[in-house]
């Protein structure tokens, strides 16, 4: 055993909903891991989620656990982290309820830069609703509501991150699973707004009509199409079509939100 | 030599997604009814690739200790 994972989960809960090879359940793994790790308490973790597959996470786990309306999990997070900020809130979702319906909740989280570490769980469709396009569905995939391929643009959420104001962003995929648990600790180490894009399979929704026969066969791509942040300095933006990188991709100080507010209001000197 | 002392599967959480088979490198565990089970122990490295990538929590491998 090279990890126990029976203290971090409410057992009576599980088998979990997700579908056979459905990666959420490894990145449920890392994200214990990790917790461990860092040593956090039980009771020092708020675990807030809105609507989708992504958000039935917080229900396996021990800790203080949030389910709340679609898109909306980061404007809870940010009510639990503000009337108690001590609490370490993480706030999950999938890429239709982060960047679809909690398009706006993302962006401005973003911007105030409040100490949240929010995870947008990646995998390119409506898992849970019947595979309709997501906003990161790839162009020419097929889903049911694009039966002729995806015609949209696709939307590229490290950078949506990066550009509305986000102090830490990283990208990390479920079949990484070591480099996921230390992208999430760093996250969680981070003072701000930290995101992290887990890219997932979806083998239900997504891969088999997509020609993904297996969930083995969409874990085998993520291995191939990514590639390492200091590794894709060396390389022509040719070599790197169709492949993404993975890694931290911004970091830098700035003022955190609740601190500003505190000091604006005169909570603090 | 085989490296780990038992593999332990639960069955009732495994949902046959044949993950652990396709990235065991030794070729330990197979599909027998749409669950995992145990082909050869004597195979098995304890490398735990089946248990860090099982989604289900349903595969748990028990090392050897050093003698």
């Amino acid at each position: 055993m090279s990890y126990d994972y029976a203290k971090y989960l409410r057992k009576g809960k599980l088998p979990h909903i997700w579908c056979a090879g459905c990666t959420y359940g490894i990145i449920l793994k890392s994200l214990i891991r990790a917790i461990d790790g860092i040593g956090w308490a039980k009771d020092d973790i708020a675990l807030v989620s809105g609507i989708g597959c992504a958000s039935r996470l917080p229900g396996y786990v021990d800790f203080n656990t949030l389910h709340t309306t679609h898109g909306r999990s980061i404007g809870f997070a940010t009510g639990v982290k503000l009337a108690n900020p001590k609490l370490n809130v993480i706030a999950l979702g999938g890429d239709g309820d982060m960047t679809a319906i909690g398009g706006n909740h993302f962006i401005h989280a973003c911007r105030r830069n409040i100490d949240l570490t929010i995870f947008v769980f990646n995998n390119n469709i409506y898992g849970m609703t019947g595979a309709q396009y997501s906003p990161t569905t790839p162009k020419g995939a097929w889903a049911t509501t694009s039966p002729y391929g995806m015609a949209e643009n696709t939307f590229e959420i490290t950078s949506l991150a990066i550009g509305s104001g986000a102090s830490f962003v990283a990208r990390t995929t479920a079949y990484h699973v070591a480099h996921c648990e230390k992208m999430m600790k760093e996250a969680f180490q981070h003072k701000g707004t930290s995101v992290v894009e887990i890219i997932n399979a979806c083998p239900t929704g997504f891969g088999r009509k997509n020609k993904f026969k297996t969930p083995a066969s969409m874990l085998t791509w993520m291995k191939d199409s990514a590639v390492n942040i200091e590794r894709a300095k060396n390389m022509s933006p040719e070599e790197l079509v169709g492949k993404y990188t993975i890694g931290v991709l911004h970091k830098v100080d700035k003022p955190e939100y609740i601190e500003t507010y505190d000091t604006t209001v005169g909570l603090k000197k | 030599m085989a490296k780990a002392e038992r593999i332990e599967i639960i069955e009732k959480w495994c949902k046959g997604c044949e993950i652990c088979v396709e990235f065991c490198p030794t070729g330990a565990i197979e599909m027998r009814d749409f669950k995992v089970a145990v082909k050869d122990l004597e195979k098995c490295t304890a490398c735990m690739q089946c248990e860090l990538r099982c989604p289900d929590f349903a595969i748990v491998i028990y090392k050897k200790d050093k003698e």
